[in-house]
């Protein structure tokens, strides 16, 4: 069954889905777009250490976008700088040395661009063990400790008054993000992993009047976003990463007829 | 049960340094099961940092703070939503607990917010906002309830009946309150016992105490212990613009 390319490009384009609908509500909810980028930006420089010390790429890039994240926060407790200008000092930092890194690298023959925009039809069996394994991890865990994060994301004060411990969940789900980036890599690339995280959600924000709904909305618009993408990537032989975040982009478009259509029927 | 198991949050001579001015300093109190502590004081006498100290919100603070209980119900001050959220009040109840949906009808019926359960939070006015805060906090029967200015911005009739509510509520959860609130004629007639915060303690004790204390006439003005007081002792100090106190 997972011999054509094409069915494994779409069970791992799912598989990523299942995955970055839930997240990505929480990557909108809590104005984390941009952490998200320079997540991802940082994740080159976990390619290249992959390459370097021929470890497996995904626990190369979880590690390194994991570190990033914590100089992050870090460096946000104990400097002056905004955070954004932070952000955009690691992300292109990270973007930076990973291709200087690069450079020294010249025996490897290397795909840059498979890298920025996803190859994911040359996703092999292993890709996916990796994809479903870790999305299942990263669900569970999310799962676990939802109450607390959503809390949080709603009133801060409330969940700690409360007991709830929002900072662990915080650090937790921090992780969560440097492991998703890890195992979406291959499918979308790392300049549009935070499409893929934040369009089908926004989608999902024009459609939903409850965080549950937003979720699932968010996962189906993920999953047709793949579909659509990965089908037309094959009709019109265009590239497949950046073909699923445009039939994304498309979804969020029609979304926003659904609310000029509701508030007409308000008013 | 002896006097120490009834306590539920002690404050032992706390205070915050925040940006080398104290936010408060010296503060000590203890609320118990079943009763109600209100603490009073001008815009930026610290009333919201002691809240705030006492269930944990403030950690790098001076002093001792010993809670008792995790099951605690809090109505902040100000709470901003962000609309990139969709919540319904329905969702917000169960925020930081599972509940039943009797509990979340039980609640809402009590502030006389029922039929504001499907309602988007966004569409809430003030006041109505404010009572679902307040169904929310006691939903999951806490033991400790910490509420900053609950009926702010609920209309007359409804502040009254809301405040008869805090007292009935603590009478049947036997549950202590920590009390913020500016409607002194509520703190005189609900409240067993009264801390007057002005960056530090100005006076404390019962609501007669301190209804006839010098020092509370100073902040409030003679008519706000009119009622009340009919004894007047000497000043033994007076308060510069930052709450400091300055010995006569």
């Amino acid at each position: 069954m997972f011999d054509d390319f094409f069915i494994r490009a779409l069970v791992a384009g799912i598989g990523v889905a299942f995955v970055t609908g839930p997240l990505g509500c929480f990557v909108v909810w809590r104005r984390l777009s941009y952490f998200g980028d320079t997540l991802a930006h940082s994740a080159l420089l976990g390619v290249t250490m992959a390459l370097a010390f021929e470890i497996n790429i995904a626990i190369s890039i979880f590690i390194i976008s994991s570190v990033i994240a914590i100089i992050l926060v870090k460096l946000e407790k104990n400097t002056n700088l905004p955070g954004d200008a932070l952000l955009g000092l690691l992300a292109h930092s990270a973007l930076a040395v990973g291709l200087v890194v690069i450079g020294f690298l010249s025996f490897i023959r290397f795909d840059v661009m498979g890298l920025l925009f996803g190859d994911i039809l040359a996703v092999n069996v292993d890709d996916l063990i990796i994809i479903w394994g870790g999305g299942a991890i990263i669900l569970i865990v999310l799962k676990l400790i939802w109450k607390p994060l959503f809390a949080s994301t709603v009133n801060y004060e409330l969940a700690e008054a409360e007991g709830l411990n929002p900072d662990r969940a915080k650090a937790i789900f921090i992780i969560l993000m440097a492991a998703i980036i890890a195992i979406s890599i291959k499918i979308v690339g790392l300049l549009l992993i935070t499409g893929m995280l934040i369009i089908p959600t926004a989608m999902a924000r024009n459609l939903s009047d409850t965080p549950r709904k937003m979720v699932v909305y968010s996962i189906l618009g993920g999953l047709l976003s793949v579909l659509i993408g990965l089908f037309s990537s094959l009709e019109f032989n265009t590239p497949s990463g950046p073909s699923i975040i445009a039939a994304a982009l498309f979804l969020f478009i029609i979304s926003l007829f659904k609310i000029k259509q509701t508030i007409q029927l308000k008013n | 049960m002896s006097e120490e198991n009834n306590i539920l949050v002690k404050l032992n001579n706390v205070g915050l340094l925040q940006n080398h001015k104290w936010l408060v300093k010296g503060v000590s109190l203890t609320v118990k099961k079943g009763q109600i502590v209100t603490l009073i004081g001008p815009n930026g006498s610290g009333k919201s940092t002691t809240a705030k100290i006492a269930i944990g919100i403030h950690k790098n603070i001076e002093g001792k703070v010993e809670k008792f209980t995790n099951k605690i119900g809090y109505v902040p001050q100000k709470i901003s939503i962000d609309w990139t959220l969709p919540l319904r009040v329905n969702d917000f109840m169960v925020l930081t607990e599972n509940l039943s949906d009797e509990a979340i009808n039980e609640a809402l019926s009590l502030t006389g917010a029922e039929h504001l359960k499907n309602k988007s939070l966004g569409n809430l006015s003030g006041g109505e906002f404010q009572r679902v805060l307040l169904a929310r906090a006691i939903s999951k029967k806490p033991e400790l309830l910490v509420l900053d200015e609950p009926v702010q911005g609920v209309d007359f009739t409804g502040e009254i009946a809301l405040y008869k509510l805090i007292k009935e509520i603590s009478e049947k959860l036997n549950c202590g309150i920590l009390l913020i609130s500016h409607d002194l004629h509520t703190v005189m007639s609900a409240t067993d016992f009264v801390l007057c915060l002005n960056g530090h303690v100005c006076c404390s004790g019962t609501p007669k105490d301190v209804a006839m204390n010098n020092e509370y006439k100073v902040l409030f003005g003679e008519q706000a212990s009119q009622t009340l007081s009919i004894y007047e002792h000497k000043h033994d100090h007076t308060h510069s613009d930052d709450g400091e106190i300055k010995k006569n």
